[in-house]
């Protein structure tokens, strides 16, 4: 009989007054019974709508089932067989508009907690001694990956595991991308993203650090050069927008980039940091996505008083994924909806002081099918705040498009791939943000993944000839 | 891992390395930087390519001691390693078809100066160099910039070495007395490059500055190097670090340099504390 309780089995987190003053993970993880337990309500539906649902099909009610019966090594045989990133993805895949959004269980009560049991099956996993990697005997054939993001490292992966000798380029001096750099500590222990890219150095990838492609080495140099076959390029969508208004420019505005770049890659966080970051009293987040949830609650730990998001659109309409919004509301993080910041202001050091914010209202729908903001007449007021996030989005950075002959790109700089990840430039392949624009883990993964397929079958078939 | 091949104290607050990095030497062009961390938990920060060997692979670096990152780098000796040496980043200085070019450095900044003298010399433009210190201790790299130099003034703020006054007062004396630049060439700190900017636009003649934005990934991705440059928002380490210096807000500038100060000397502080300790 299945367990037909209509709530999910709730995850253990940190107590909001206690974790937003910390870095430490907010949400704890389930312990094995609470796992098995919530495994019961799985009805193994035949048809299996929430596989359908996830970006890489992972054969959810199977490991559903194994996790019932408490073979978690089974589990995760069949997680990471479509998977490389199980313990990431686990955390922070919006599952609430994949997997769970196509559970059965759903449309009584809360769907299944598919995200929380995938990532209970990552930790057990990890927890343990774990099969040793074995790393692959070499084809001879040599593939090069730039950017060390999810979907490079997954492409970097699966590659490798076919007998690919992979070198991975990165222009930071660490591997991750954005699960380094971006998403805090506090819902990404880095641990993790370390131990992920362990395990992808024993199956033989290389990891070159501080190699910025496109000024140290050229796509064409890695190819006639050094020997490369094919290039995979999974270079994200790292450069950060403005909102080009007045004061953006002022000491105390980041983009969200730099803030929580400062905040995770850097750890400014930390007491005895090198590098330095504001510690700012009073916090305004302009942007309403993960990324405004992340630079809100790291502003908050870093020992803020009172933190702002902004938003311009109303709260059904915030891109956050809802737990973000919610952990980030009982933490104290205050929403301001509906409204637009149409100025920065300074003092005479050019400091911020406030923010001059304008207030919207609902109009008719746009081409995304959201209703518009319009701006309120005359509704113009000041909010006090000594520092302002930018967090209104990225796009791919130009680097690579303008040092690469003959790589075609979108008129907003994405790379245009079909949908094997092949480019305009025979040999060279791309996905992750860096061809979609800022999208999500999981999507970049599969694109890896997928390219990772396509480009075995394309060096395959130039040795054919 | 980068090795320290060769360092060498130019002036009580100057140091010169040598750092091994092959991939950095192969391609770097004058004007361009790298970005360092001395170690592990270290800061990243950016230094000009100041020289560079593509056959042994070796990279030039000429760092001011100013705060705890270059100090604790200044400890280092030879053979000792940099744990990350990112580069070459930025684009390099033009120096295309330029027939008469007047360079101007100020301090530390003449380490940067000095290849793209040595460039333009090479590539048979007439070079005039004018070069400011503010006492004759710190004087660095005067021989180097006599070699390639068609004229060269060495300034001191007090007069200890060459002449007494600003690098703009020659300048201004050598647009007037009808030398007809191409392009003045500044770099330096932002004050002079600013005052350097005010001479030249009197005249009109097109000046090329090097923007040192505080900067952490040089790669694009964070927007804390960005600038005002005709009222336009531009990142100094993917679209610079030149630019043209009519169309620079220094003003601007200036404030966000010193946007972290008070963290820096606090920083710096603990450094010399800490080293000193190490030492006893
Ligand atoms: C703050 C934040 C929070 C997020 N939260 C979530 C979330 O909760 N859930 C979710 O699913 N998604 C989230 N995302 C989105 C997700 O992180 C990205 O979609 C994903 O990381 C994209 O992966 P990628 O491999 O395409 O690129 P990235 O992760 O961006 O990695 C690209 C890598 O390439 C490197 N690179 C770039 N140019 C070059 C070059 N020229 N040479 C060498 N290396 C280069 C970069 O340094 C970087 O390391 C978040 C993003 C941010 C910024
Ligand atoms: C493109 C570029 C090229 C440069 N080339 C040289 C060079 O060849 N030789 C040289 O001596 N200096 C150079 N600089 C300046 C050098 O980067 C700073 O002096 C150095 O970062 C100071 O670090 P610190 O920790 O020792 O001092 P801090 O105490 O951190 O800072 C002292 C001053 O340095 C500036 N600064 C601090 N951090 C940074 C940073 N990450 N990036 C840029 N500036 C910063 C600040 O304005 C501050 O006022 C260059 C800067 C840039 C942007
Ligand atoms: S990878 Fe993401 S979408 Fe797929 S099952 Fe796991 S949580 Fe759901
Ligand atoms: S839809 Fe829900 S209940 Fe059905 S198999 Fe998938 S997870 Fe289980
Ligand atoms: S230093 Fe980060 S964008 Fe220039």
């Amino acid at each position: 009989m299945p367990n037909m309780k209509p709530d999910k089995a709730p995850m253990p987190t940190q107590p909001p007054q206690e974790r937003r003053h910390n870095f430490r993970e907010v949400a704890l993880g389930y312990s094995r019974e609470t796992a098995m337990e919530e495994a019961t309500r799985c009805l193994s539906c035949k048809h299996k709508p929430c596989v359908s649902g996830c970006p890489v099909h992972i054969e959810i009610p199977s490991f559903i089932r194994e996790v019932r019966e408490g073979d978690f090594e089974k589990a995760y045989e069949i997680i990471t067989r479509t998977s490389s990133l199980p313990a990431v993805c686990g955390r922070v895949c919006p599952q609430e508009n994949q997997c769970e959004a196509r559970c059965v269980r759903g449309k009584t009560g809360d769907p299944v907690g598919i995200g929380r049991l995938e990532r209970f099956v990552a930790d057990t996993h990890n927890a343990g001694e774990g099969a040793e990697v074995k790393k692959p005997q070499s084809n001879g054939h040599k593939v090069a990956v730039i950017g060390s993001g999810p979907s490079g490292l997954t492409c970097a992966g699966d590659l490798a595991k076919r007998g690919y000798e992979v070198t991975v380029f990165e222009a930071l001096h660490l591997a991750g991308g954005v699960l380094v750099y971006g998403i805090p500590e506090f819902r990404l222990p880095k641990s993790i993203v370390q131990r992920e890219v362990e395990t992808i150095k024993a199956l033989g990838v290389k990891i070159e650090t501080n190699m910025v492609i496109g000024r140290v080495l050229s796509i064409d140099e890695l190819m006639d050069e050094q020997g490369f076959e094919a290039v995979f390029i999974g270079s994200g969508a790292g450069l950060p927008r403005f909102m080009n208004i007045k004061g953006e420019n002022l000491c105390g505005v980041y983009s969200a980039n730099e803030f929580l770049t400062r905040t995770n890659l850097m750890k400014a966080y930390r007491e005895d940091a090198a590098t330095p970051i504001m510690h700012a009293k009073k916090v305004a987040v302009v942007g309403g996505g993960n990324v405004a949830m992340d630079a809100a609650r790291s502003a908050l730990r870093l020992g803020a008083e009172e933190v702002t998001v902004i938003y311009r659109r109303s709260e059904e309409e915030l891109p956050a994924r809802a737990e973000e919004v919610a952990h980030a509301k009982e933490e104290g993080v205050v929403f301001r909806m509906l409204s637009n910041p149409v100025e920065i202001l300074g003092d005479e050091k050019e400091f911020v002081t406030g923010i001059r914010i304008q207030k919207m209202e609902l109009g008719e729908p746009d081409a995304s099918g959201r209703r518009r903001p319009v701006p309120v007449e005359g509704s113009e007021f000041v909010a006090e705040a000594d520092a302002v996030i930018m967090a209104i989005g990225t796009s791919p950075n130009p680097l690579l498009k303008a040092t690469t002959k003959g790589l075609d790109t979108k008129p907003w700089g994405g790379i245009i791939a079909d949908g094997n990840g092949q480019t305009s430039r025979e040999g060279v392949f791309a996905g992750g943000d860096a061809v979609t624009g800022a999208a999500t883990v999981i999507l970049a993964m599969g694109e890896g993944k997928t390219a990772a397929a396509a480009i075995d079958e394309y060096i395959r078939s130039k040795e054919k000839k | 891992m980068y090795r320290i091949l060769k360092k060498k104290v130019l002036n009580p607050t100057v140091t010169m390395m040598e750092v091994d990095a092959p991939a950095v030497a192969k391609k770097a062009e004058p004007g361009q930087f790298v970005i360092l961390r001395t170690d592990a938990d270290g800061e990243r920060i950016p230094l000009t390519v100041s020289g560079y060997d593509r056959e042994s692979g070796s990279v030039r670096i000429i760092f001011q001691t100013v705060g705890a990152t270059t100090k604790k780098l200044s400890m280092k000796e030879e053979g000792d390693f940099i744990e990350d040496f990112a580069g070459p980043l930025g684009n390099p200085t033009k120096t295309d078809g330029l027939k008469k070019v007047c360079v101007v450095g100020g301090g530390v900044g003449c380490a940067i100066a000095l290849p793209v003298a040595e460039k333009l010399h090479a590539n048979g433009c007439e070079v005039h160099s004018i070069v400011g210190f503010r006492n004759k201790e710190l004087v660095i790299l005067e021989d180097e910039f006599r070699a390639c130099s068609d004229r060269f003034i060495l300034m001191t703020d007090d007069g200890s070495a060459g002449e007494k006054g600003v690098v703009t007062a020659p300048l201004e004396s050598l647009i007037q007395g009808g030398e007809d630049y191409d392009m003045v060439i500044a770099i330096g700190p932002l004050i002079m490059m600013k005052f350097v900017v005010r001479t030249t636009k009197a005249h009109n003649v097109p000046t090329t500055v090097s923007m040192n934005s505080i900067m952490i990934d040089g790669t694009g991705m964070c927007g804390c190097c960005r600038i005002s440059v005709g009222g336009k928002m531009r990142f100094a380490c993917v679209e610079g670090p030149d630019f043209d210096g009519f169309e620079v807000d220094f003003d601007e500038a200036m404030k966000r340099g010193a946007m972290y100060r008070d963290f820096e000397r606090r920083a710096y502080e603990d450094t010399c504390h800490l080293l000193n300790k190490e030492v006893e």
